[in-house]
């Protein structure tokens, strides 16, 4: 492949707890050919040194939560070429967002002792929700190895290979029993994305959700399965009200059963 | 050996149960059939390498492993069967199967009894494996003797028979075999009325039964990848960082999946009643054009193991009768 010059990477961070960004450098087998194939030009968790934009590539993690913020990623936008955004807080709003769904004042004025020096918007919001976004990367935290096929994808101009299906593809390629069916433990795998490998499973623990709605998830079927397997409404609120809280699917299906409340 | 364990098993239930007699195969199909082996859930079709600016194709030269699968139940062998047809008859086989199933060494146990969800007898897959088996072995077990009766289907079968300890079987352990195999039949925990299925279906094209089981159907791919006969996959290019190697490999689809029916433009069956339709039909009814048997062996997996207990002879039931669904009783929402 005859480039002229290394595509330029930057790493953002918005609201969010670096998990994700340091999964880039968790990628401690593929770093050096990471870095071979891409100019890290601005990537503070690595390196001190920034290079200016604009950028080739850029991955955005965390959520909208600040007026300063909701400027700010325009910004980013302007600077990259290609914007791919990572893990559950940038595709969905992350576990921050359970605010959505109460009055944000009322945690300013309990935890901060000066509320008036806190700006914050009403709701935690995914990048999506306000500037184009050409490629999301699910999860909590995110998979280094989904992260790498992304970063390779681009590099070499094909599409990557984040099938949205549901995580029971990845049991059955593991050959995990299903634990609902074996075992009656209620399980997200059905309404949630493949891309962690199905790891909860494969440790007899349900899956919970991280990496966000699959593509036709089908929230009120589960539901009653959850209901029929003896899970009462309050946790079936909490079930869907996890690291995608809202991530529209699951939104939805827990806001229907509070109603119920 | 699992001596002294059994299974349960119901639409979207299967438990392991304990069981108080010596019996080696007393219990019913579990969670995996041997699809796993014969048509691997991923594998890599061809790889390439950069050499001086050129594109090179790498001989991949696999090692086919040799299998003998032990305690494969009539239905599995017939969906072994049904792959058989799919991957290696008709001008393009999948040479990965054919040599792998060449090898394959294949010891049957009859079913003497049958599961809540199986139903091989309305199928004609079983419970009795006819042909197509190296050996086949009836277990029974009556308060004075524990043994085998075994068929012998091959001459390869015929050579390890010899290196065992036997016996001629006598009329009436053969008749205990048959008694036995027959009271699986009669066992059998579903039903599906197989009669004119082809055009029932086709005639059912538009029915609203398929908005009902869409309701249910979650659209996870369980019931197609627990399915012994589904073959369905999709291929993936694989590249390196800095672009020197690609791979293509195979890995298992579902019809389930929107991306499996994706043409330019979008998916094809963008709902669930549409995925769920082109299964249903597919299997019992389509299969049969494309095929020349049903795609259906009647183990149940499907039923056990669809994480709502969605069933199909019910589906088909309703369909043909248009009666109202029967079975486990589920609350719904409005109703709690």
């Amino acid at each position: 492949m005859a480039t002229k010059r290394k595509p330029k990477l930057a790493v953002w961070k918005f609201a969010s707890c670096d998990g994700c960004q340091l999964s880039l450098l968790d990628c401690e087998d593929e770093l050096l050919a990471v870095t071979d194939a891409i100019e890290i030009a601005n990537f503070p968790e690595a390196s001190r040194t920034i290079i200016k934009g604009p950028y080739d590539l850029s991955l955005v993690e965390g959520s909208i939560t600040t007026p300063h913020d909701a400027e700010r990623i325009h910004q980013v936008r302007r600077s990259s070429k290609f914007l791919v955004t990572i893990g559950a807080c940038a595709t969905a709003g992350g576990i921050q967002s359970l605010r959505n769904f109460s009055d944000v004042n009322t945690y300013i004025s309990t935890v901060y002792a000066t509320p008036d020096y806190i700006s914050s918007l009403q709701k935690s919001t995914p990048i999506a929700d306000h500037v184009f976004v050409d490629f999301e990367l699910r999860g909590c935290p995110l998979n280094k190895y989904q992260l790498v096929e992304v970063i390779s994808a681009f590099l070499n101009s094909r599409r990557p290979n984040v099938p949205p299906y549901s995580v029971c593809v990845e049991c059955k390629q593991r050959e995990t029993p299903c634990i609902m069916v074996a075992k009656g433990i209620p399980c997200m795998g059905p309404v949630t994305q493949a891309g962690c490998g199905a790891i909860c499973p494969s440790y007899n623990r349900g899956c919970y959700g991280c990496f966000g709605p699959s593509e036709m998830p089908n929230t009120p079927s589960l539901s009653i399965w959850f209901e029929h397997l003896g899970m009462n409404r309050t946790d079936l609120v909490r079930t869907f009200r996890g690291f995608n809280a809202y991530a529209e699917a699951f939104r939805k299906e827990s806001e229907a059963h509070e109603k119920h409340y | 050996m699992p001596i002294g364990w059994t299974d349960e098993q119901d639409g979207g239930t299967y438990r392991l149960k304990e069981r108080d007699d010596e019996a080696l195969f007393g219990y019913q199909v579990g969670p995996h059939s041997w699809k796993k082996y014969l048509h691997p859930p991923r594998r890599r079709l061809w790889q390439a390498e950069m050499r001086d600016n050129h594109m090179v194709i790498v001989d991949d030269e696999p090692d086919y492993p040799r299998y003998a699968f032990f305690g494969v139940r009539s239905c599995e062998l017939n969906a072994i069967t049904i792959q058989d047809t799919v991957f290696t008859s008709g001008p393009y086989v999948d040479i990965g199967y054919r040599e792998r199933r060449k090898q394959a060494f294949i010891v049957v146990v009859n079913c003497v009894e049958a599961g809540g969800t199986c139903f091989c007898a309305s199928m004609n897959t079983g419970p009795q494996a006819e042909q197509g088996f190296d050996l086949a072995l009836t277990e029974l077990l009556d308060p004075n003797q524990h043994y085998f009766v075994v068929d012998i289907g091959s001459k390869a079968g015929a050579a390890i028979i010899k290196q065992v300890p036997h016996q001629q079987a006598q009329e009436q352990e053969h008749m205990a075999a048959q008694q036995a195999v027959a009271q699986a039949a009669r066992q059998m925990g579903r039903t599906l009325d197989t009669r004119d299925i082809k055009m029932l279906l086709y005639n059912k094209y538009e029915h609203p039964r398929w908005d009902e089981v869409a309701r249910r159907c979650l659209s996870c791919t369980n019931c197609t990848l627990v399915c012994p006969t589904c073959f369905c996959v999709s291929i993936e290019e694989q590249t390196d960082l800095n672009g020197q190697t690609a791979e293509r490999w195979q890995r298992w689809d579902s019809c389930f999946t929107a991306d499996f029916s994706y043409i330019h433009g979008g998916s094809v069956r963008s709902s669930a009643s549409s995925r769920y339709r082109q299964w249903l039909t597919h299997k019992l009814a389509s299969w049969i054009d494309q095929f020349g048997t049903s795609g259906c062996v009647g183990c149940g997996r499907c039923i056990t193991w669809c994480p709502v207990g969605i069933d199909l002879t019910e589906e088909v039931r309703a369909l043909r009768d248009g009666e109202p669904r029967i079975g486990v009783a589920i609350p719904t929402l409005d109703a709690v």
